[in-house]
């Protein structure tokens, strides 16, 4: 039953993934894709289970490298993300302000 | 903590990563989304970290402070120009992650075999993209030749090596037994895959190339979310894995290509040639 529930979930997300995306300009692209990496970081939630919940000494010790890796992703993706928009920003910035 | 507002906060998160891809997708507002969907990550770390689950925090504070240290420098150092290698490097090390958070669960619980499959498409998924991200890095940052690198029987190679891996996979769901001798062939084989799958693309293709693996990084997210029944693995996974999908046929289109172009250049140029 929860795998079917866990199912529906992904499903729904699967469709609302797609919808967000439908129009974007093309110099977002870079910066979209770095920013959407960043999210993919998440699997640093599932490392820190797998780290910190006790589960043997294989468990905590490929958690933590997972931890390590995903930090990376996440911390450098969103940095390098903002970069990329701030740098964009400076350009365009009076031309802005529809929403 | 208890589980309802461990739970709470997930969905919080998730909404906070909708409405920054959301709001990403403009370039009005792209720094807000992109902000957003940070505090939506700091909130689901930090809720997790807090959870009744999390007993021994010392290899797992050590490892978070060293990777947040690398990941700062890396993107303060980077060069503009620089960028699109840097997200592949980053990419990769998401795909590692997700391969290694597949590989733990094996450890500690008895699997079920629904467990085994999300652990096996989680390993195959996430060494792909490590992999692959690597290849892609190499490529734009010229380590290796850009060009197209194809071989004769290259496609029979690729055809063997899915065989291989998912004989292998059908083994370890028949008989867990096989688990240990086996994950490690599969873990190696994905690696392999990954390799294989970008070096008979060109570098100027690259960019698109990222953009799926990163769409694959996210489904990699998601597979290992199922393994250990994480919900905020499979949103903010799913959501990316198809968000990137979505991006990735942009791309192609703003190039007036299609992703199979894209995917079998090499190999188209080299039929041509022959």
């Amino acid at each position: 039953m929860e795998a079917v529930l866990l199912a529906f979930i992904l499903m729904l997300s699967v469709f609302l993934g797609f919808e967000l995306i439908a129009k974007v300009p093309a110099t977002l692209h870079t910066p979209l894709m770095s920013g959407a990496n960043a999210i993919s970081g998440i699997t640093v939630v599932g490392a820190i289970i797998a780290a910190g919940a006790d589960l043997g000494p294989w468990s905590t010790w490929l958690g933590a490298l997972a931890v390590f890796f995903a930090t990376v992703n996440v911390v450098g993706g969103y940095m390098v993300t903002d970069r990329m928009l701030s740098m964009f920003k400076k350009k365009d910035s009076p031309s802005g302000g529809d929403s | 903590m208890s589980v309802e507002v461990l739970g709470s906060v997930y969905i919080l998160a998730a909404i906070l990563f909708v409405f920054g891809l959301k709001l990403m997708s403009s370039p009005a507002t792209a720094v807000r989304g992109n902000l957003l969907s940070s505090v939506g990550m700091l909130m689901a770390v930090l809720i997790t970290l807090t959870s009744k689950e999390i007993l021994d925090y010392r290899y797992l504070a050590g490892a978070a402070i060293l990777g947040a240290v690398v990941g700062v420098i890396s993107a303060r150092r980077v060069a503009m120009t620089g960028m699109p290698e840097m997200v592949a490097l980053f990419n990769g090390s998401g795909g590692i992650a997700s391969l290694l958070v597949g590989w733990a669960a094996l450890y500690g619980q008895e699997s079920s075999a629904f467990t085994l499959v999300t652990v096996l498409v989680s390993i195959l998924i996430g060494g792909v993209t490590f992999s692959g991200s690597l290849v892609a890095w190499a490529k734009l940052s010229e380590t290796i030749g850009s060009g197209a690198m194809t071989f004769a029987g290259q496609r029979v190679v690729n055809v063997l090596l899915l065989l291989v891996l998912l004989g292998c996979s059908i083994a370890m769901v028949l008989d867990p037994a096989w688990t240990f001798p086996l994950v490690f062939v599969v873990i190696g084989l994905s690696i392999l895959l990954g390799v294989m799958a970008v070096i008979p693309i060109g570098g100027a293709d690259m960019p698109v190339v990222i953009s799926l693996l990163n769409s694959y990084s996210g489904l990699a997210a998601c597979a290992a979310g199922f393994a250990i029944n994480n919900t905020i693995l499979i949103v903010a996974g799913s959501l990316v894995g198809a968000a990137g999908l979505i991006l990735t046929n942009i791309m192609c289109k703003a190039m007036n290509r299609s992703l199979s172009n894209v995917l079998f250049s090499g190999f188209a140029a080299t039929t041509k040639a022959t």
